[in-house]
């Protein structure tokens, strides 16, 4: 009887298309906004993700989120150095300066000043030269997008090429020389800024004079020291916050939820996929089985029982499912691909397709429990009605 | 007006009393008022009246898919509103045939599947259930069509593929609701040609409600109804040409 199931649901060629459509809709819309959704608040701690070797970051008490700089008196790296279980401590730039391109336009840069003994903290990845050639005169790293895209030179014609910035070129940083000395890959910034590598004391000169411009202390703990517990006496000793990497995502993450309007937007985008993919399916289905009413009730007279009835139309429900969820999923996931050397923020880790398989789950229960309803409460007598 | 049958005869259906009542808010309608009917095992009852007399009501309640307010109804001996409603589906499954006004047929399926549906109901096989369908489609002319939809059938084709879907699981009791309504003339004593003589064998009953005249010569007898009650019982007075009695 499931293969009967089956063909009634098919058989309908146009209410079966409809209600996968409204099911791949709403699969397609929640999985690709809550993707880029979760890109978005990825790209937020990108600097955290890519800036590795370090335990615990150590920032200013009033510090909300990676990027909200307060700068710290370059004293207190000498002080977190000086907390039991701290192995070593490095010294961090982080701001924001305006790059002078050769077309005398200007871009905003995200500039990261490493330590300049050890360079920790250096891109994750080196597509063009070595993090060591930071240590020649006026050198910078710059990231392989900022290169093609906000710092590549104009054409000269209208319709030119742009020519990406290439290690060997000069840039001006707030007035100040700087030679291309490497490309590098990293995150995308959540402002899809340019990052440009160098030296702690290089950019503190490229930086407007201001009397403190340590913006973090990162440290990391001896072997065998739990890193939070590490933090927490960098925090007593020093009165400075002290974050491990992961809770300085979170407390990233959740300064963006918390005051900006990102996740409501993106909120109401998804709900509005799963209202209207409800919608749709829902009322597709029920209208499927409203059609098909009289002969569930034939079924019924003819020995059908409720329970099995209940099962054919659970089947139909979850083969629909099937099919739209993996059809919107699919789909989702050509976006995905198809963005990404874009702009466009796109993350998609496993849970999130729970999350979709979820919500799908739930429309075609709902769907279901509709039909349900109606079909159980058929009197098989119908049949003989007129 | 005698509705019981002879001691010497075997009743498939017995009727005392029987009250149906629909009541919808205030609205009140009684359908049944207190029908007294036996139908012989062996027999074909036409139940005929003008528009609703209570028909459709009572051939509901005796195929086991409506509840009669008062009275008893037994099918074969069962009181099937006595039986919980696992028990009378089942009952309900292996001992009665539906054949309706407006086929019913699922347009999804092909004529052979859909003759197989009460089989498959019942947990046979779907290989077993389709080689029966093929055997029932030959016996009602229609084997060549066993793998067109209904959709592609005409309407006596169709009511043909429903016959056999309602004796298919050879049921006890046949119970059809204006067979031929939709069909012309000839087409409908053809119906009823095969319908005797595939369903009325000395096991089975058959029940058909009906409003065409044309067709009363096949009945062995006929209730007629009126205002809820069946008023009297008549013996055809010509039997149909073609019709075994």
């Amino acid at each position: 009887m499931y293969l009967v199931a089956w063909r009634m649901l098919v058989g309908d060629r146009a209410k079966y298309l409809g209600i996968v459509m409204g099911l791949t809709f709403a699969s397609l819309l929640i999985t690709q906004q809550a993707a880029v959704f979760t890109g978005l608040m990825t790209r937020t701690f990108g600097a955290l993700t890519d800036i590795g070797g370090a335990d615990v970051w150590v920032m200013d008490p009033k510090v909300q989120f990676i990027d909200d700089i307060k700068p710290l008196q370059d004293t207190e790296l000498y002080r977190v150095r000086g907390v039991p279980g701290v192995a070593w401590a490095v010294p961090l730039y982080k701001g924001l300066l305006k790059a002078r391109l050769e077309s005398g336009t200007f871009q905003n840069c995200v500039v990261i000043g490493l330590d300049d003994a050890t360079l920790t903290g250096g891109p994750p990845r080196m597509l063009e030269g070595s993090l060591a050639d930071l240590r020649r005169a006026d050198g910078v790293i710059v990231d392989e997008d900022g290169a093609r895209g906000k710092l590549a030179r104009r054409p000269a014609g209208p319709d030119g090429p742009a020519v990406p910035l290439a290690v060997g070129d000069t840039l001006e940083l707030n007035d100040h020389r700087a030679v291309v000395v490497g490309i590098c890959r990293v995150q995308r910034t959540f402002q899809s800024q340019p990052v440009v590598y160098t030296t702690y004391s290089r950019a503190t000169q490229f930086a407007p004079r201001e009397r403190k411009l340590l913006s973090f202390v990162l440290a990391r703990a001896r072997d065998g020291e739990d890193p939070r517990a590490v933090a927490d006496r960098v925090q007593a000793a020093t009165g400075l916050k002290a974050l491990t990497r992961d809770e300085f995502k979170e407390v990233t993450v959740r300064y963006y939820l918390k005051y900006t309007g990102i996740p409501i937007n993106f909120g109401v985008a998804v709900a509005l996929g799963f209202i209207v993919g409800l919608a749709i399916a829902g009322q597709t289905f029920f209208n499927f089985t409203l059609d098909n009413l009289r002969h569930f009730g034939a079924l019924k007279a003819m020995g059908a029982r409720d329970g099995l009835l209940l099962r054919m139309i659970l089947l139909q429900a979850a083969v629909t499912g099937a099919i739209g969820y993996g059809l919107g999923v699919g789909l989702a996931t050509l976006v995905g691909i198809g963005a990404s050397d874009t702009e466009l923020a796109f993350r998609m880790p496993w849970w999130l397709l729970l999350i979709s398989a979820a919500a799908i789950t739930f429309i075609c229960l709902a769907s279901a429990a509709l039909a349900i309803r109606k079909v159980v409460r058929l009197e098989p007598a119908i049949v003989f009605r007129s | 007006m005698s509705v019981a049958a002879p001691a010497s005869e075997r009743v498939a259906l017995r009727c005392r009393g029987l009250t149906k009542v629909y009541a919808e808010g205030a609205a009140r309608t009684v359908a049944l008022r207190g029908v007294d009917l036996d139908v012989l095992q062996g027999e074909l009852l036409m139940l005929v009246g003008p528009s609703g007399c209570g028909k459709t009501t009572l051939i509901s309640v005796m195929a086991g898919i409506l509840d009669r307010n008062e009275g008893e109804c037994t099918v074969f001996g069962q009181d099937l509103q006595g039986l919980r409603p696992a028990a009378r589906t089942l009952f309900r499954g292996r001992n009665v045939g539906f054949v309706f006004q407006a086929f019913n047929l699922l347009p999804a399926l092909t004529a052979a599947e859909n003759v197989a549906v009460p089989l498959l109901l019942a947990g046979v096989p779907r290989r077993q259930a389709l080689l029966r369908a093929h055997t029932l489609l030959e016996r009602v002319g229609l084997l060549d069509r066993a793998g067109s939809p209904p959709t592609s059938l005409s309407g006596g084709q169709q009511q043909r593929v429903a016959i056999a879907r309602a004796i298919v699981h050879d049921p006890r009791l046949v119970v059809c609701d204006e067979p031929t309504s939709s069909l012309d003339h000839e087409t409908g004593r053809r119906v009823l040609e095969i319908l005797r003589e595939v369903a009325a064998t000395p096991e089975r009953a058959l029940v058909i409600v009906t409003h065409d005249p044309r067709i009363f010569g096949f009945a062995d007898r006929i209730a007629v109804m009126d205002d809820g009650r069946v008023v009297r019982i008549e013996t055809p007075a010509v039997p149909a040409s073609g019709s075994p009695t």
